[in-house]
């Protein structure tokens, strides 16, 4: 008899959402997080812990959250020439603790678009590329969308996009207070022939779900939300847990996910606890949401899921054009949520998009949303502040922060195996595991979308009465400024990709290791594409529908006819 | 004034570099009277205290409402109290602290780098000040990191002191429980 049904690895979106749906079919679950617990307490009525704060140097200095980069650094390489690294440290480091990754962002949760799902039969291939369609489309997954949307209490318009994909139904909530920037860029976009909205936010606009409306705190990305405004994973874990069918075991290293003597079943997982001390928890299944970087780096170490060479290949995480405009007065970007508003435009593409892609030499030009914000808080503006004389004046004026709009456009990156998570030969973790390794070199559509996108977005930011603009990229491309040697996009996707060919990918349709009955993958490893939104919504909404399964649960069911 | 790991010397030396690093202005009384050399103090000696003063609390500070609780810092886990006093400390050839080869610790930068500035630093003008600390740029770069985050962080981690930092810049700092009404976002 194994101690549990299922123990999942991994407490962000796509392990918590797992956790609810099992655990609401009956399931007894144990979830192990390697990260600490600064979330809730883990007994009834598993109340805030209190310790989440509008701190930027708990925060954005001192790796509250996880992961410290001394204790679990990370390895980039942008190619096999580079050697055997040429950085060790933070490398698009996402939260470590108790709720995951859901903790980092301000929460913009856009579903994908019907396309997205079969980029490769729509548009067809690309050179040095292997763009792939989905073993799953947006018919079959809207429902799950509408389930993660509610699961999670997204506020947003549903009349705002019009290059949306169909719903069927409106959002949980309406949008939140528009950032003021975005009265001026907002309009701006549109006078330019652009198409902004409201950003579909997992912060609540009103009371949802027993917690409070979002007060505006301006502490979004990066930060825990002190009163449990944001949709990250607390209502998924705590629902979870008062079912009485949820352990959840933080400071829980997974070791390696056991395998029977046929090398086809899990019997469980191999973790140390925070003492060092080793155990064993047995299992019928097991699932991994460890994320796109630490699910690979799991499978490795396990020796798992591996016959077609493909774990921890086709990484992909955004290309990132971060465009700057500069205004000569305030802004105060540091209230509301971070961004309130999107557009899809560079996504949708037009002529002059389709003209570029001619000039470069690649059969179209996807970018990615483009997020309508503003800047960080004053440590950060500091720091790129130079010393000296000139520094507290500047900082007085706050050219960096205050007067700044900061458009990212999160472009769609195409999957490349080469660009990989693997394992590095020498650096290790504190516990003595090898160091994950990023091997990643942007594709030459990714690089000549961003250069057509960054010039035109730097339009945007004049018509709404920037003075002065620029943009960059990163990782770096020729020709612009870099603003660190390793990439900074958080979105990381594609390194156990699903696909219904077990020669051409990890996972079958349902997120099974092709190899391993009884293993499933549930975050955006699963990805076979990028697209250029924000992948957290379509991880829990696949993570719902491959839980369901798992549990045997009968799928939701469609009904494109009755869209609103 | 009780200090944790500085002595006054070094205390004073931090001060005036902190000053030249982000120097008084018309409306910013300077890194030394923001409180730098108490926020480096605080940090170099973080493990003199239990907790560690590495993590404030939460979830509020009282600056807006709310009991205050910044000042009850969280305590560590193993592997984090052993980051903390390797990052602090150093690994000083402690094999535990050496996974991955050995880490020059903040203490030994300040201290190593202080003793490396000349004897009469603080009789110096501000240029040979400069001149000076330009000349040490691990140093240079640590204290400038921590200046900024003693002058522009909360006050809990002893920088910031009357919060100089953040009213220099307009900046309310932590705002919850009250946050920002709806009208305060959108509005100019």
């Amino acid at each position: 008899m194994p101690d549990f049904d299922v123990v999942i690895v991994g407490s962000g979106p796509g392990g918590a959402t797992t956790a609810d749906v099992l655990t609401a079919a009956g399931k007894s679950v144990c979830v192990l997080e390697k990260g600490r617990n600064h979330l809730l307490a883990l007994e009834p009525p598993f109340e805030s812990l209190g310790r989440l704060s509008n701190d930027e140097i708990k925060f954005n200095r001192r790796h509250f959250l996880g992961p410290d980069p001394l204790l679990e650094p990370r390895t980039y390489r942008r190619a096999v020439a580079d050697g055997d690294r040429i950085f060790t440290g933070d490398v698009n480091n996402m939260p470590s603790t108790v709720g995951g990754a859901g903790y980092h962002a301000d929460g913009k949760l856009p579903r994908y678009r019907e396309i997205d799902f079969r980029l490769a039969g729509e548009l067809g291939p690309v050179d040095g590329a292997e763009v792939a369609d989905w073993p799953v489309d947006y018919d079959e997954i809207e429902p799950y969308y509408a389930e993660a949307e509610r699961a999670i209490g997204v506020a947003g318009d549903h009349t705002g996009n019009p290059f949306a994909a169909w719903r069927s139904g409106r959002y949980p909530m309406p949008p939140g207070a528009d950032m003021f920037l975005t009265t001026l860029t907002g309009p701006a976009a549109e006078t330019l022939g652009y198409h902004p909205y409201r950003a579909p936010t997992g912060a609540n606009s009103v009371p949802y779900d027993g917690r409070p409306a979002c007060n505006n705190c301006g502490f979004c990305a990066f930060y825990g939300c002190p009163i449990e405004a944001k949709g990250d994973p607390v209502a998924l874990l705590r629902r979870a847990l008062r079912t009485g069918n949820c352990e959840i075991r933080p400071e829980s290293i997974a070791l390696e996910i056991l395998v029977d003597s046929t090398g086809k079943q899990s019997r469980g997982v191999r973790y140390l606890d925070a003492d060092g001390t080793q155990h064993e928890v047995t299992s019928n299944a097991a699932v991994v949401a460890c994320g796109a970087f630490e699910t690979p780096r799991l499978l490795l170490r396990s020796g798992i899921g591996n016959s077609s060479d493909l774990v921890g290949r086709y990484l992909m995480f955004h290309l990132q054009t971060i465009v700057l405009g500069y205004f000569p007065f305030r802004l105060h970007a540091y209230k509301g949520r971070d961004v309130t508003h999107l557009m899809d435009d560079p996504i949708v593409g037009d002529a002059a998009s389709a003209a570029a892609a001619k000039t470069a030499g690649v059969p179209y030009l996807r970018g990615g949303i483009v997020e309508h914000g503003g800047s960080g808080h004053p440590i950060g503006e500091a720091l790129y502040t130079p010393p000296g004389q000139q520094h507290s004046a500047r900082m007085a004026a706050s050219d960096r922060r205050d007067r700044m709009v900061g458009f990212t456009m999160q472009g769609e990156d195409l999957p490349q195996a080469t660009n990989r998570v693997d394992l590095d030969p020498a650096v290790r973790d504190v516990w003595g595991l090898p160091a994950g390794r990023i091997t990643y070199t942007s594709h030459e559509h990714d690089v000549a979308c961003a250069h057509h996108w960054g010039p035109r977005l730097e339009e945007v930011l004049r018509q709404a009465g920037a003075h002065t603009t620029s943009w960059l990229t990163s990782p770096g491309t020729p020709g612009t400024r870099v603003p660190g040697l390793q990439p900074i996009s958080r979105h990381w996707m594609g390194t156990a990709r699903m696909g219904d060919d077990p020669r051409r990918s990890v996972c079958d349709p349902w997120q099974r290791l092709w190899d391993v009955d009884n293993v499933v993958v549930t975050d955006s490893s699963v990805f076979p594409t990028s697209t250029g939104y924000g992948p957290t919504l379509t991880l829990v909404a696949l993570a719902v529908r491959a839980a369901r399964a798992l549990a045997g649960i009968e799928p939701l069911t469609s009904d494109r006819a009755n869209a609103i | 004034m009780a200090l944790h790991f500085l002595t006054e010397h070094e205390y004073e030396v931090v001060a005036r570099c902190a000053d030249r690093l982000l120097p008084p202005h018309a409306a910013f009384v300077g890194g030394a009277a923001a409180g730098v050399a108490g926020y480096v103090d605080l940090t170099l000696g973080g493990f003199e205290f239990d907790p560690p003063r590495i993590w404030a609390g939460g979830p509020f500070s009282g600056r807006f409402g709310g009991a205050a609780t910044f000042d009850q810092f969280i305590p560590l886990s193993r592997v984090e109290e052993l980051a903390w006093r390797t990052r602090i400390e150093g690994s000083r050839g402690i094999a535990e602290r050496e996974w991955n080869g050995p880490v020059r610790g903040w203490q030994e930068i300040y201290r190593e780098g202080i003793a490396m500035l000349a004897d009469n630093f603080l009789d110096l003008a501000g240029e040979e000040q400069e001149a000076a600390l330009d000349a040490l740029p691990e140093l240079k770069q640590l204290l400038f990191e921590h200046a900024c985050e003693a002058c522009y962080g909360s006050p809990e981690y002893g920088g910031n002191l009357d919060l100089n930092g953040w009213r220099a810049i307009g900046y309310a700092g932590d705002v919850q429980p009250r946050g920002w009404r709806d009208e305060e976002v959108t509005s100019a």
